[in-house]
């Protein structure tokens, strides 16, 4: 038994990286099989994951997919994703991006407002994403990370019929973005008190230690003694390369 | 006089009324029973609203949030290399586990692999973690059935394996030893002799324990077909790890998908258990830590030498782009879905933890259970509360 299973892991190891891949394309050609046009978009990082964007209406559908048709019974989270960049600045932690911007001679006054969807793309600010997977049979592990976009009306449907433990990940979405999820037995808050105002997660909530006291972050990326002479050439290198 | 004969009335109806409130309570209504936030069952603060009809739950609510650090919102404003920091204090009994994964993550994101050494010794330390997180539950369990005894023999032989993981460390507890492209130092000299050492007092303890619990008629009894978890109930609620295999779901990360770690470079077994009660949680977890034990053996016989750390840059800006690596925790399945836009911090760190949907099931399996059921219950599910609210 114990050599059977670590063998299994042993050939897994081994395998090439497009025979991987292969079972990835599989599952996403299996969800556009099941939910047609409904796929907006996916990406399969060869031997790593895999992403599939579906159509706002099309999010229960794609659970049921993926449950029912596809044998992903195990449900593993489900969260969102507030695409706006932070008005605080980038990474909120100006010292640092101010000097590192210095370096690399960008101007560090205007931060980026616009949208920068990451894998698989979007249109809107915010997005749902949530991962599943097959799981119990050993070898034939697979698991999925979808996406999908939410309108303004900050609505979409809810998993819990299909998956219930999606119910505390929704509510839990619920505060912490504003999501509704139309369908949820009982959408009220996980961790805040119930007259907390506002949805932290979103990137314009301001956190209020870092306001009031700014991070000594600059400290980090100051030289360090052997380092000194870098930068006095002129060639300064913004990414501070050496060896650690 | 009337004033007074009217506040006897006033009494006598008062006391009537009292009484029948008393009465009907008694006869129709259910009672709502409170456990918690302070309660030694619950590991922390967790609270659970239970609705009672006589000794039976009808309805149980668990109230999380008492301990909600926000680290989610944290890692916003923290570099890559001080949110292993916050992760650890996620887990606390395991922190060490708590980093791999987040490490695994930021290392898929840059490209980076840790040296082979570095590899070796993170699993050395993540089974540690596992074997120091599990001891405390094969010991508490005994103490939610009213045996006292298991829990010091726990707290004493988990203090060996802590003693073991501050040595290379330096800390106890959070240890915030991993580092994007390897570890912070080497192994101390000594450590892998000593380390076997104590993996055969591990052993012991575990036989000890079996002695203790497990035959003991008691445990049998209020442990054996209380609170089953049929294996679909439990894998739509996201059940991962031990409470997973103890519904017969024959997965384990470390074996299926294994990223980053050395466990393919060991002869090991994931053990399962088909009954899903109460009693086969406890019965996998100490197979677990036998295992682990074996796990370290001989991981500890081929440490390969070289490097502990791979060539990185001092300043981590980490590429754009978004990764999801999970790790075979002590608790169960912990994951982090970091997405990254080329900056020092994450742009959103999702932290997928154990206990989270491990606990989510509380409202469905404490339906219809007796009263002195919900503490083993719980105390079987196993989870810590900082890895409930984050």
């Amino acid at each position: 038994m114990a050599e059977d299973q670590t063998e299994t892991a042993a050939t897994a190891e081994a395998e090439p990286e497009a025979q991987v891949d292969e079972a990835r394309a599989g599952i996403v050609e299996a969800f556009r099989a099941e939910l047609g046009d409904a796929v907006e978009d996916a990406e399969v990082q060869p031997g790593r994951d895999v992403w599939i964007r579906v159509r706002t209406d099309a999010w229960r559908a794609a659970a049921e997919a993926a449950r029912n048709s596809l044998g992903a019974r195990y449900f593993c989270f489900l969260s969102a994703i507030d695409w706006l960049p932070s008005p605080y600045g980038r990474s909120m932690d100006a010292a640092v991006d101010v000097e590192l911007a210095r370096r690399a001679g960008e101007d560090p006054a205007s931060p980026s407002t616009e949208l920068a969807h990451g894998v698989t793309g979007g249109s809107t600010r915010f997005q749902v994403l949530a991962r599943v997977a097959d799981v119990g049979r050993p070898g034939g592990y697979w698991g999925v990370t979808l996406k999908a976009d939410v309108g303004d009306d900050m609505t979409v449907d809810s998993w819990v019929p299909v998956y219930a433990g999606a119910d505390w990940h929704e509510r839990e979405a619920w505060e912490m973005f504003g999501l509704t999820f139309t369908g949820h037995p009982g959408l009220r808050h996980m961790y805040l008190p119930s007259d907390f105002e506002g949805h932290p997660l979103r990137k314009e909530f301001p956190l209020l230690a870092r306001m009031v006291k700014p991070w000594p972050g600059i400290v980090d990326v100051e030289p360090m003694p052997g380092d000194d002479e870098e930068p006095a050439d002129g060639s300064g290198d913004a990414d501070g390369e050496g060896d650690s | 006089m009337t004033a007074v004969t009217d506040r006897q009335k006033l009494q006598y109806i008062a006391a009537r009324a009292a009484d029948a409130r008393v009465n009907v309570e008694l006869e129709t209504e259910g009672m709502t029973l409170n456990i918690g936030p302070q309660h030694p069952a619950t590991h922390g603060t967790l609270r659970i609203v239970a609705r009672l009809d006589g000794e039976q739950v009808i309805a149980a609510e668990p109230v999380a949030g008492y301990m909600h650090r926000g680290y989610e919102k944290l890692a916003e404003v923290r570099t890559y290399a001080q949110v292993t920091t916050l992760v650890n204090r996620i887990d606390w009994l395991g922190s060490f586990a708590n980093e791999v994964p987040f490490i695994l993550a930021a290392e898929r994101l840059m490209e980076v692999e840790a040296p082979p050494r570095a590899t070796w010794i993170r699993t050395l330390l993540f089974e540690m973690s596992r074997i120091a997180n599990i001891i405390l539950f094969l010991g508490d369990m005994g103490v939610q059935l009213g045996a006292i005894t298991p829990v010091f023999f726990a707290f004493r032989d988990r203090e060996y394996v802590l003693d073991q993981i501050e040595r290379v460390t330096g800390g106890r507890f959070h240890p915030n030893f991993d580092r994007i492209g390897g570890l912070k130092d080497d192994l101390p000299k000594g450590w892998l002799e000593d380390t076997k050492a104590v993996m055969d007092k591990v052993r012991s303890f575990c036989d000890e324990i079996e002695d203790l619990l497990m035959g003991s008629e008691v445990f049998q009894e209020r442990t054996r077909g209380i609170g089953i978890i049929p294996p679909d109930v439990a894998l739509q609620y996201g059940l991962s790890g031990a409470n997973a295999r103890a519904s017969g779901i024959d997965w384990d990360l470390r074996r299926d998908a294994c990223v980053g770690l050395a466990y393919p470079e060991v002869d090991w077994k994931v053990w399962t258990h088909p009954d899903g009660d109460s009693f086969a949680r406890f019965w996998v977890r100490l197979q677990e830590v036998r295992e682990a034990t074996r796990i370290i053996d001989q991981l500890a016989d081929g440490v390969p030498s070289g490097p502990i750390m791979a060539k990185v840059p001092r300043i981590i800006k980490v590429p754009a782009g978004e990764a999801w690596v999970s790790t075979e925790n002590p608790l169960g399945e912990m994951g982090y879905y970091v997405v990254s836009q080329g900056d020092l911090t994450p742009f959103r760190l999702k932290i997928r933890s154990a206990s989270f949907n491990n606990i989510s099931i509380t409202p469905w399996l404490l339906r219809g259970v007796y009263v002195p059921d919900i503490v083993t219950i719980l105390a079987s599910l196993y989870f810590i509360l900082g890895d409930i609210d984050r």
